[in-house]
């Protein structure tokens, strides 16, 4: 199935991917309402180094520690892509204590999570972080996995 | 092929998830004693809180049983379990002969014989769907309620009424709270912060009277109560297991197969033993994603498989009142421990490899060191003083984050 793709040697650490989750998501149609003063919550994170840089995200694992350890069941695997409901999710985080790649996170109001869902299930219709990637550190692409 | 559960918890679904990955056609046939489908246990403390209700609590679809042809026995009781005929006996006679059995009988309330019990009108226990409903009917918003256990069970409960009560009291015998997965420090820390929310410890102190609204304590002290909850721990139901000839010590004793000493029998979940890879030792993991996990590798197996369960550690996601808690592993080793107001954090180390860790306050990306404990990452492949800053991948080798994060195979070139 098509995934998120990590290029580090690309990767300029410029957060474009942060900022294009983070409004992907917002529900919003105009990126200086969503982001302008806002405290930005992105399902994607660039880890920054010594001359290296790269940004992290679910990793849409085959068989997912984050869902067999759900409390409430409201992580599930829909088609490949691990979603969360937030109607069911109480934020225990008990995803957050048994992720490896560390890509499930509070979301703004604390009392659920949130994770990359591919932007499946906002209006972008396929990864923004990837669309507005200036230099392809990301790619998203079937590489048989 | 005949399956039999007996269980209808999260080890249940579990199993039937194990099962269906391998045979599709096989009978299976589940026994719970509530009669309700499916439902997640940790939540009944955020049901009171108002953060769930009733139907979001389903963990499973209300279609799962259906979809898995799955045939339920709810509101009975497994009465007895003759594995040389191979049959379960139902409390209403029903006989229901097997060729695979998973015990995932779960644990029940552990109530200590306490001088003048008999007296107390409202007492409860914690832990199921209706225990939970009988005690919010009692609750009323000048309640006193006494808790006796600062564990787990006894302070989610206290987080779950603390707002719609007058006052609540907690007694326990041990000298700190949430002693089963908090160091001293940490515990004094949610302490302090639990303390704010009318809720008051009595510590290192036990009941050795009650009459009807009062309980007398050890040292003297007096604490008046209208409601009282016992959450002093848990006991595994092995009664089933030890009918059927398994041997048990303290749980059911299992392989990493999750199979007994009986053969065709399984357990898992809070009634069996698994192999805590941080300790070396075999003991209950009264946890629900190792419930979750181990009835997979039960129902596979019982479907042909073979998987083991190999990678059991005890590990904790809990918070209160909006103060969170992740710990994973065993604290015996060399620490490493930070400060800032609000966030305490602890990784142990010993023999090269991550043991134990306790997060307070933040508890970003915690999975990356939980992944260390379990997947006993020796810590000179990794580089440590950077991740023991904060959990990141960037602490890994460049070969293991191109396999991490661009796909690359174990042992090929990316």
């Amino acid at each position: 199935m098509k995934r998120v793709y990590v290029n580090e040697e690309w990767c300029l650490g410029c957060h474009l991917c942060e900022y294009n989750c983070a409004f992907a998501n917002s529900g919003e149609t105009y990126m200086p309402k969503a982001l302008k003063d806002q405290k930005i919550y992105p399902r994607i994170q660039v880890e920054e180094g010594d001359g290296v840089n790269f940004a992290v995200s679910c990793r849409h694992c085959e068989d997912p520690i984050c869902v067999k350890s759900c409390i409430t069941g409201a992580l599930s695997i829909d088609n490949g892509v691990i979603k969360v409901n937030t109607d069911k999710c109480v934020g225990c985080y008990t995803c957050i204590l048994v992720c490896p790649y560390g890509c499930v996170m509070p979301a703004s109001d604390g009392h659920v999570i949130q994770k990359c869902e591919l932007c499946t299930q906002n209006s972008c219709g396929e990864p923004a972080c990837v669309k507005g990637c200036p230099n392809q550190a990301i790619v998203y692409e079937d590489r048989g996995e | 092929m005949n399956y039999v559960i007996i269980g209808n918890s999260i080890a249940a679904v579990g199993c039937v998830e194990g099962i269906r990955s391998r045979d599709k056609s096989g009978s299976i046939a589940i026994i719970g004693d509530e009669p309700y489908s499916v439902y997640s246990r940790p939540l009944i403390s955020y049901l009171l809180l108002g953060r769930t209700d009733e139907k979001r609590m389903k963990y499973r679809p209300d279609d799962f049983y259906e979809k898995n042809h799955v045939k339920t026995f709810l509101g009975h009781r497994a009465v007895k379990v003759d594995s040389k005929v191979k049959c379960v006996t139902l409390d209403d006679g029903t006989m229901l002969p097997y060729d695979k059995l998973l015990l995932a009988t779960g644990s029940k309330p552990f109530v200590p014989p306490m001088t003048g019990m008999d007296s107390v009108k409202h007492k409860f226990t914690f832990m199921t769907l209706d225990s939970a409903k009988a005690l919010e009917e009692v609750l009323q918003p000048d309640s006193r309620v006494l808790i006796i256990g600062a564990g787990l069970i006894g302070l989610k409960c206290a987080e779950g009424i603390a707002d719609r009560v007058g006052h609540v009291d907690v007694v326990d015998m041990a000298d700190r709270i949430l002693p089963s997965i908090l160091d001293e420090e940490s515990s004094a820390m949610m302490q302090q912060h639990i303390e704010k929310h009318h809720i008051s410890f009595s510590l290192s102190d036990s009941v050795s009277q009650f009459t009807e609204n009062r309980a007398t304590l050890k040292s003297g002290k007096k604490l008046d109560f209208d409601i009282l909850v016992v959450a002093v721990g848990v006991r595994p139901n092995v009664e089933l297991a030890e009918q059927a000839g398994c041997e048990v010590n303290r749980g059911i004793c299992t392989e990493l197969s999750c199979v007994t000493t009986v053969p065709d029998i399984y357990a898992a979940g809070d009634c069996a033993k698994s192999h805590d890879i941080t300790t070396g030792s075999d003991r209950i993991l009264a946890l629900l994603p190792n419930a979750h996990m181990q009835g997979i590798v039960a129902g596979t197996n019982m479907a042909g498989g073979e998987e083991v369960f190999d990678k059991a550690i005890p590990m904790n996601a809990i918070g209160f009142f909006g103060l969170p808690i992740i710990t994973a592993g065993s604290y015996d080793g060399e620490a490493y421990v930070t400060r800032e107001p609000g966030i305490y954090k602890k990784l142990v180390t010993k023999e090269n490899l991550l043991k134990g860790m306790i997060l307070i306050g933040d508890i970003k990306r915690a999975g990356i060191y939980t992944s260390l404990i379990r997947e006993k990452t020796p810590l000179d492949t990794i580089d440590f003083d950077l991740i023991k800053e904060h959990p990141q991948l960037m602490a890994f080798a460049k070969k293991d984050r191109k396999i991490k994060l661009a796909g690359a195979k174990q042992k090929g070139d990316a």
